[in-house]
């Protein structure tokens, strides 16, 4: 496993960038997508995140929640590579997070809509396709994969409108459409789904969930509300840095005996300071319950 | 290193505990494919903002035109100047409109998703160079073309050279732009770098007086601030019919410091940030 502290030419594993659908040893024993352990992240003297274990299973949906400003999206950032002053082991895909192998293999879509507010649509996805797959001979490969990303996303009838003519939620899914280019293994979206009607929110999840099924690939999805957790195989919840619970919605609710992920959330928040007012030594809840 | 090699010793082992640096996907620091797709993004980005465009070609045939009239009596002046400023427009014009664009591209995230992407540093300043350059030709063109055909503007060597510099002036605007975006946190900041940057330049460079005639101190500095040579180097295709070892240096000096510049860029491009 790899540490932050050393160099990532150090990989005791070469062969690991070879194609994946050519790599036997990667189905036989399936790393986890992301796999982290001491992850701390501490930003201007303040820890961003405290020491975090935790591992992203392949092939599901992970929904990572808690508050605003309890670092969701610094753990995402960390997680893609953009997140400065990482220490411990963060793993991706079988490679140290930061990696240069990883950037083709991640999808990433940032809390606030990232794409040229200049261009249409489709001349966004066309850039940014080509920056995946550079050169003539991927052409038609790039013109498939941006007609499926405006497809998956439902903006075909808006491929030729600037991007910055697009209502807020309509710019969130041309930023989502960039990150389903190429076919990620790995998807992180930090809130995807923050200001779009019901509809849409259904369809997006709908449309995580045949990312995960039918194309097998991994998805890190952060929200802050708490409704969005009913849909996610796996939850992180976070609160001030730390993990409160890794596990699925239905086992967190029994074990919490909430009707509710909230409410859950909400024990689980009380109990903490429970045991932090008890011992002085805050137990991370997350260890105990999570195996 | 600590170790000293003998001559005719073996050769002395690696002194680094780490494996060598990770090797390139390619030779070259960048791929061609990326930085053209780049460039013709940034192209396509400008097309949708037409009155961009034309401000950048208008304006700078309207200064050269003013500039003819303002001088009406004294054509020499307008030689000297009308030259010196075919060499300033570019600079100007591609510093503020790479200083902006790319803090936009900072600010909104697409810096971040790039850097996450498959993109080099070097492609994604090579495409707004590339982008910039072909922009800078046209702006130049149309500007050298109205100073010397219809304004008058009497140059003694090939308007071809007055353009070569110009599009060196105007790679080195931009490198300058890309590299103060970096400590700019907003438009506002990027706009008054603009002053910061270059006007001292413009005071020192030798436009509105010749250089040897200022002070000692202002000369040395004048000496190294490198629009003084792109306003030399114009002044040499001014007056001379062929290629000087002066007008050879004075490029040779702007294109490096536009290479040293748009390194100290790149190395303003974080992928990772706090």
């Amino acid at each position: 496993m790899m540490n932050y502290g050393r160099d990532p030419a150090t990989d005791p594993d070469p062969a690991a960038d070879s194609d994946p659908a050519a790599d036997p040893a990667r189905d036989a024993t399936p790393v986890p997508a992301v796999h982290a352990h001491d992850l701390t992240v501490v930003r201007g003297g303040h820890t961003v995140l405290d020491s975090l274990a935790f591992d992203v299973p392949r092939g599901q949906i992970t929904g990572l929640l808690g508050p605003s400003g309890c670092g969701k999206s610094t753990l995402m950032r960390a997680v893609v590579g953009t997140q400065a002053k990482v220490t411990g082991t963060l793993d991706v895909l079988g490679h140290p997070a930061g990696d240069p192998r990883l950037r083709p293999r991640i999808g990433y879509v940032t809390q606030d809509p990232s794409v040229y507010d200049d261009l249409t649509v489709r001349q966004n996805l066309d850039y940014f396709a080509a920056v995946l797959h550079p050169g003539r001979a991927a052409r038609a490969l790039r013109r498939d994969s941006v007609t499926r990303a405006i497809d998956d996303v439902d903006l075909t009838g808006h491929a030729d409108v600037l991007a910055g003519n697009l209502s807020g939620g309509q710019r969130s899914r041309v930023s989502l459409a960039v990150a389903l280019l190429g076919s990620p293994e790995l998807l992180v979206l930090d809130e995807p789904t923050v200001g779009l009607d019901p509809v849409l929110r259904r369809d997006l999840w709908n449309l995580f969930h045949t990312i995960a099924g039918d194309r097998g690939a991994t998805l890190l999805v952060s929200s802050h509300v708490m409704d969005e957790a009913e849909r996610c195989h796996r939850l992180l919840l976070m609160r001030e840095g730390r993990l409160l619970a890794d596990d699925a919605p239905d086992a967190l609710r029994d074990r919490t005996g909430s009707a509710t992920v909230e409410e859950a959330f909400l024990h689980l928040v009380d109990e903490a300071r429970a045991t932090a007012r008890g011992t002085r030594q805050p137990a991370p809840l997350a260890k105990e319950s999570a195996r | 290193m600590t170790t000293t090699a003998l001559p005719g010793a073996a050769p002395p082992p690696p002194t680094r505990r780490t494996a060598p640096p990770p090797t390139r996907r390619t030779l070259l620091p960048l791929s061609p494919a990326r930085t053209l797709a780049t460039a013709a993004r940034v192209l396509r980005q400008l097309w949708h903002d037409p009155r961009t465009i034309a401000l950048m070609l208008v304006v700078p045939c309207v200064m050269i035109a003013l500039l003819r009239y303002v001088f009406d009596a004294h054509p020499a002046t307008f030689d000297n100047i009308g030259a010196s400023l075919l060499g300033i427009f570019p600079m100007i014009t591609m510093f503020l409109v790479t200083s902006i664009a790319t803090l936009r591209e900072r600010t909104s995230g697409t810096l971040e998703r790039l850097l996450a992407m498959p993109l080099g540093k070097a492609d994604l300043i090579g495409g707004y160079a590339l982008a910039f350059g072909l922009l800078a030709i046209a702006q130049s063109a149309v500007a050298t073309g109205l100073s010397i055909w219809v304004l008058g503007l009497d140059v003694i060597g090939s308007p071809w050279l007055l353009l070569l510099v110009a599009v060196l002036d105007a790679l080195l605007g931009t490198a300058l732009g890309l590299f103060v975006s970096a400590f700019a946190a907003s438009e506002f900041q990027a706009v008054q770098f603009m002053p910061a940057v270059l006007m001292p330049q413009l005071l020192l460079c030798g436009l509105f007086t010749a250089r040897e005639a200022m002070h000692p101190a202002l000369e040395a500095i004048s000496n190294v601030l490198p629009m003084s040579y792109a306003v030399d180097g114009m002044n040499e295709v001014l007056h001379h019919p062929d290629i000087t070892a002066t007008f050879l240096r004075d490029a040779l000096i702007v294109t490096a410091c536009a290479a040293l510049v748009l390194t100290l860029g790149a190395a303003t491009l974080r992928r990772r940030t706090a």
